[in-house]
């Protein structure tokens, strides 16, 4: 990839296993990922890929294991103090705020920088308003990469299917995270907005330096534009490498197309 | 003409109570999806903590002003409110995130009878009086273009003006604050709200907080005009209806649905009364919520909803 240089081991996963009841949805999974670069997580549906996500962003909490992030090792955190480390994510099922506005949705993005209390935004003091308006900066810049300007004061739900995926990363940008975690970021799109998707992706990492962390269905899209790739299937890890190695690994191959007899 | 718009008049300031009570309803539904049915139970609590607070103020100062009485005792009232929230979710929602909404609503269904009881073991069990100096008289209006004029009641103006601003209060909050901003993210998408670091149980101590002053204020007018008792607490069942006409989830449905029924309410007396031996205000809200579960179960403004099977 391009001139990004790739760092030290930003997040670290390490024989994690998380289990629903009696359903083991991953086994002692460990893998790594480095600051600035793309790493995908890949692997047939019910694979696991969901509840890795869910796992780093606090959402599960895993039985066994543990995950670090820089070094600072967290086991029982919610999706908030997670947030508050410099993680933010996208949903795979758009989980957009539907009734506000894109530049609104943006907005609530940016909460965690927000000093002023209740009562100083209540009275509109001055402070309060000027960190508004800082953080409207922030946001209009994130508007004018994402290309969706013309949708600023349009309702999320009544975008189109292709821009609400692009508000969703827009929202989780104005965090301004460290590492990014995206749920099938081109599920449900058609090819154009699938390269179009592709291209905001390598974007973030290049202008932002943003460690991005993706699972995708789309084998081929995952190949182009992931530094290296985790393969998952029934819950364990079977490939992992950079994408040659690992679209030729016979493994691999036989989980996604069947084995051959 | 004239006696029309007198009834029209008086159910749209008797809709305006309504609505604020059911505006209760629909801002801790929309946050949390928690249907508090103690809502009702917290405008009773509210109005005792008022009145009580008024009665013992000028013994507790010596200092007997009747407008800074008030202003004290409500803002003392407002703050159990705040207490009262901050309680609730400490102990009781707090312990039940991700339960199903059915425990959720019996669990406020244990808060009311809680706060019922502990109000009056608190404050007391008699009928207690609210007097924040209203205009009591009746005044009449347009005597000119109708015979005899419109008889208003200056009491239920001033309370449906008071209803009116804090609404509009409320709306600004919504729209124009960050943390208002915050409130409608986190009623639109808890998990997504809480992955960009917006704390829930802050927000939601929050929105019990508003509840329980929105509740203050419907529990002072309503105090004020029929005193505080224990039959406060079952008035505000009318606001069930409200919220079943007007949308669970929805703001100005609150308020349009409190408006419909409180002017059905009082129309339907007057002018159906006489056919169908009267009393129609106490079973009306009733029999059109049921008519509107039947034909439009969203409500008017709600989201329909649609389960993906």
């Amino acid at each position: 990839m391009a001139g990004r240089p790739i760092g030290e081991v930003i997040l670290d996963v390490h024989n994690l296993s998380l289990r629903f009841g009696g359903v083991k949805a991953l086994s002692d999974i460990s893998f790594d990922v480095r600051e600035h670069e793309i790493r995908a997580i890949i692997g047939p549906n019910g694979a696991g890929k969901s509840s890795m996500l869910n796992c780093i962003n606090g959402v599960y909490q895993p039985q066994e294991g543990s995950i670090s992030l820089r070094g600072q090792t967290f086991r029982h955190m919610n999706s908030r103090q997670v947030a508050q480390m410099g993680v933010a994510r996208t949903f795979q099922n758009l989980a957009l705020f539907k009734g506000m506005s894109v530049l609104d949705n943006l907005m609530t993005g940016r909460h965690l920088k927000m000093r002023a209390n209740l009562f100083q935004q209540a009275i509109r003091w001055g402070a309060a308003e000027r960190e508004e308006t800082e953080q409207r900066v922030v946001v209009e810049r994130i508007i004018d990469f994402l290309e969706i300007q013309p949708y600023r004061k349009i309702q999320v739900g009544r975008l189109p299917y292709g821009l609400q995926k692009r508000v969703d990363l827009g929202r989780a940008l104005a965090t301004e995270p460290q590492v990014l975690l995206l749920d099938e970021p081109m599920a449900g799109m058609n090819v154009e907005e699938k390269q179009d998707m592709s291209r905001f992706i390598l974007d973030v990492n290049d202008e932002f330096g943003t460690t991005i962390v993706l699972i995708e269905h789309d084998m081929s899209v995952v190949m182009d534009i992931s530094d290296r790739v985790v393969v998952l299937n029934y819950g364990r890890k079977i490939g992992d490498g950079l994408p040659e190695e690992v679209r030729t690994n016979p493994e691999v191959v036989s989980a996604y197309l069947g084995t051959v007899h | 003409m004239g006696p029309f718009l007198e009834t029209l008049l008086g159910g749209l300031m008797v809709g305006m109570l309504y609505s604020l009570v059911a505006l209760g309803l629909v801002l801790i539904f929309k946050a949390s999806g928690v249907f508090n049915f103690a809502q009702g139970a917290m405008v009773l609590f509210a109005a005792l903590a008022m009145a009580r607070f008024a009665e013992w103020l000028p013994h507790l100062t010596g200092y007997d002003n009747k407008f800074v009485n008030n202003v004290l005792a409500f803002a003392g009232a407002a703050l159990v409110m705040v207490l009262f929230a901050w309680v609730v979710q400490k102990l009781v929602l707090g312990k039940l995130v991700n339960q199903e909404g059915i425990t959720l609503l019996m669990a406020t269904l244990g808060i009311t009878y809680f706060i019922e009881g502990a109000g009056q073991m608190l404050f007391g069990n008699d009928i207690y009086k609210i007097d924040v100096g209203m205009p009591k008289d009746p005044m009449f209006l347009f005597e000119k273009t109708f015979q005899g004029g419109i008889l208003v009641n200056q009491e239920d103006l001033a309370a449906a003006l008071i209803a009116a601003v804090l609404v509009a209060l409320l709306a600004l909050f919504f729209q124009k604050t960050a943390t208002g901003r915050a409130l409608r993210a986190v009623a639109d998408d808890h998990q997504a709200a809480q992955s960009i670091g917006i704390p829930l149980d802050r927000i939601w101590v929050i929105v019990w907080s508003v509840a329980g002053i929105v509740a203050l204020v419907a529990g002072a007018i309503w105090g004020s005009k029929l005193g505080v008792q224990f039959s406060l607490s079952l008035v505000a069942l009318k606001a069930l209806p409200v919220v079943i006409l007007g949308g669970l989830t929805s703001i100005p449905g609150a308020i349009i649905g409190g408006l419909l029924i409180g002017v059905g309410e009082k129309l339907s007396e007057i002018y159906l009364g006489p056919h169908l031996g009267g009393g129609i205000e106490i079973w009306f809200a009733y029999v059109l919520a049921l008519v509107f579960l039947l034909v439009r179960p969203q409500g008017l403004f709600g989201e329909k909803i649609i389960d993906r099977v």
